[in-house]
């Protein structure tokens, strides 16, 4: 996924002169996990910018140039920092065209990086995606494959509304295949991963591998699920989820943020909302317990879902 | 009685201005009191000079990115009254088709590029516009406004650190109105100068009589001049006071003395600069300004109040 998320950004940066890069070891380190490696070669330091430790300082002058006519890809180191620019993010960027009828536009990606999986717990291990998924204004895009990754990043950079991009650690290093040519993923599409009949298991960002081996292993006790990958959380493909739940009738959702008002939640009311009368069983959610994530393994282990986890869960609606 | 380093007509042109911004925010102030202002409106009474030395310093291409207590920077950079009194009244016809309210007028037609509420959040904004207008090689400048409250906040820091590391030609103005909201801001602040603050980011800072046009102005053109030939960003310490309450619907009276407001009201910049005109032999020019000046906000307010609000078709536009 990092070299995918690399070629995005210098194809954008090939093709659009307004593209510009900034966040902190961005430019001469190229990024502590090198998804901006061999930028600052190719585009100097006028678009590929080390910034001070200053999220609300550089996210909002990133809005500054967005205003300007650029198209910033700011990069925060770990998604957990998004705090510290929550302002800018929430108050401006999100807000600035809708509060002036339409006559600004903020072209602002922002990419994070979730790092729950490097083991550094606490607030370097969240999934910050559900603090911003209740913010009209914002796109919220959350790949789980190169593919998906690459195609959607070129399609945030062109996009005129401020986009977060979350991209998980734990799968920084998959391998995926992606087409040599020009692609782009179009944002606000979800993604049907795997096709089956019994049950509909929508999953978030990092957990999409962890339900598609849980469906594998679930095919093998006659057990055919379908893995919905939205990718983009906002604005969500309601009718791709939807249509999967009317054929399956029955729903389990996995994230790895906490349960209680997580992603799950919404899928689950809207699909309680717009298709009960379809549901065969509860719908059932999988998440991370409510709680901050240690650092010590055997504990931290237990604030992701495990696959058996995603078994249990779909065994449960089904009724097995 | 002083005599004035401007020419005759400047000096007309900057007590029109100041003019201009009085009688309107008088009248909001009545509207207000009438009960037809949704929102509030945070008024500019006493701190005249502030916006109209400023951006009378500016030229056409230049930039301003202001506050909540913004009115007076539209007007002073010629948005016609009646968009601003629409806008502070929710009505369509505003600058923001009513969305933004008192707190965010604004017009990037007429360089007015937004208003934001949330203190000290424009200072970064500022530092990223600078950058993008250095990138092009362009010669404008942005004139950034925010009060002494903001100089606590942490983007205020952020931001200046960036502009100055950036040499972002931004004219940064603190209006110091001695207090931010109840609080008096010596009370609360390690430094009796923000103006010396500044030095800690290596930017150049000033205090001005906030009261004196002449003055302000001519501070702005040196900060202005600074910016336009990649010398950096300044910061104007603009001390002045504002006679009414933190917004319309705040005597003031709880955390303010009567005698320290009458003190002030005493140091009118308005009536300065009408007898620095009338010493000069301006009488009539004076009086016609006058008589203008109040019949056009009459008209403003008029053709505002009987403007339609938006329609609830509108109510999703521009989200994205």
């Amino acid at each position: 996924m990092i070299q995918a998320l690399n070629e995005a950004l210098r194809e954008e940066m090939r093709r659009d002169p307004t593209v510009v890069v900034m966040g902190e070891d961005v430019a001469v380190l190229g990024g502590i996990y090198r998804v901006t490696q061999g930028l600052l070669d190719e585009f100097g330091p006028n678009r590929v910018m080390d910034t001070p430790i200053s999220e609300e300082g550089f996210v909002g002058a990133a809005i500054g140039m967005a205003l300007m006519g650029f198209r910033p890809v700011v990069e925060i180191m770990y998604a957990d920092f998004m705090a510290c620019c929550m302002n800018q993010i929430v108050n401006f960027a999100a807000k600035m065209r809708y509060m002036t009828n339409g006559k600004l536009k903020v072209p602002i990606v922002i990419r994070a990086m979730m790092g729950h999986g490097r083991g550094h717990g606490g607030e370097h291990s969240q999934v910050p995606a559900t603090w911003f998924l209740n913010v009209p204004g914002l796109k919220i895009i959350t790949p789980s494959t190169p593919y998906d990754a690459k195609g959607l990043l070129k399609s945030a950079i062109r996009d005129d509304s401020p986009v977060l991009f979350f991209e998980p650690y734990v799968l920084y290093r998959v391998k995926g295949l992606v087409p040599e040519g020009e692609y782009t993923v179009e944002i606000g599409k979800a993604d049907v991963k795997r096709r089956g009949d019994d049950v509909t298991v929508v999953a978030f960002s990092a957990m999409v591998p962890r339900a598609l081996e849980a469906a594998e292993r679930l095919s093998e006790e006659g057990i055919s699920v379908e893995v919905v990958d939205p990718r983009t959380l906002r604005p969500l493909d309601k009718e791709t989820i939807l249509d999967s739940v009317r054929r399956t009738n029955r729903l389990v959702t996995v994230e790895y943020s906490p349960k209680t008002w997580g992603m799950g939640a919404e899928v689950s009311a809207m699909v309680a909302e717009e298709a009960i009368e379809y549901l065969d069983a509860p719908i059932v959610r999988v998440a991370a317990p409510d709680v901050p994530v240690p650092v010590s393994p055997p504990l931290m282990k237990m604030t992701v879902p495990t696959v058996e986890s995603i078994v249990s869960a779909v065994k449960s609606v089904v009724g097995v | 009685m002083r005599w004035c380093r401007v020419e005759a007509g400047k000096l007309l042109r900057m007590y029109e201005k100041m003019l201009e911004i009085r009688r309107f925010e008088e009248a909001i102030a009545d509207l207000y009191y009438k009960g037809l202002v949704p929102s509030s409106a945070h008024l500019y009474i006493g701190q005249e000079a502030v916006a109209v030395g400023v951006c009378q310093a500016l030229r056409e291409g230049d930039l301003v990115i202001t506050t909540h207590r913004g009115h007076a920077h539209n007007i002073a950079m010629g948005v016609p009254m009646d968009k601003v009194a629409a806008e502070i009244l929710g009505r369509a016809y505003g600058t923001c088709g009513g969305r933004g309210g008192s707190m965010r007028v604004s017009s990037p037609e007429h360089g007015v590029v937004y208003a934001c509420p949330i203190v000290g959040s424009n200072i970064p904004i500022a530092a990223g516009m600078g950058w993008a207008i250095r990138m092009r090689g362009e010669d404008r400048v942005v004139a950034c406004f925010f009060g002494d409250g903001a100089a606590n906040i942490g983007a205020f820091h952020e931001g200046l650190n960036l502009a100055s590391v950036w040499k972002s030609p931004v004219v940064y103005v603190c209006e110091n109105n001695l207090y931010a909201l109840s609080v008096r801001t010596a009370r609360v602040t390690s430094v009796e100068s923000i103006a010396e603050r500044v030095a800690a980011y290596n930017i150049p800072g000033v205090v001005v009589d906030g009261n004196d046009v002449v003055a302000v102005y001519e501070e702005a053109v040196k900060a202005v001049e600074r910016a336009r030939r990649g010398g950096g960003p300044t910061l104007m310490e603009c001390r002045t006071y504002r006679w009414l309450g933190h917004h319309a619907g705040d005597p003031g009276t709880a955390y303010r003395a009567r005698e320290e407001v009458e003190e002030w009201k005493a140091r009118c910049p308005i009536k300065r600069v009408r007898e620095s005109l009338m010493d000069m032999g301006l009488s009539e020019d004076v009086e016609r300004i006058e008589a203008e000046v109040s019949k056009r906000v009459e008209e403003a307010v008029e053709k505002a109040l009987n403007s339609p609000y938006p329609s609830p078709e509108t109510l999703m536009d521009y989200v994205y």
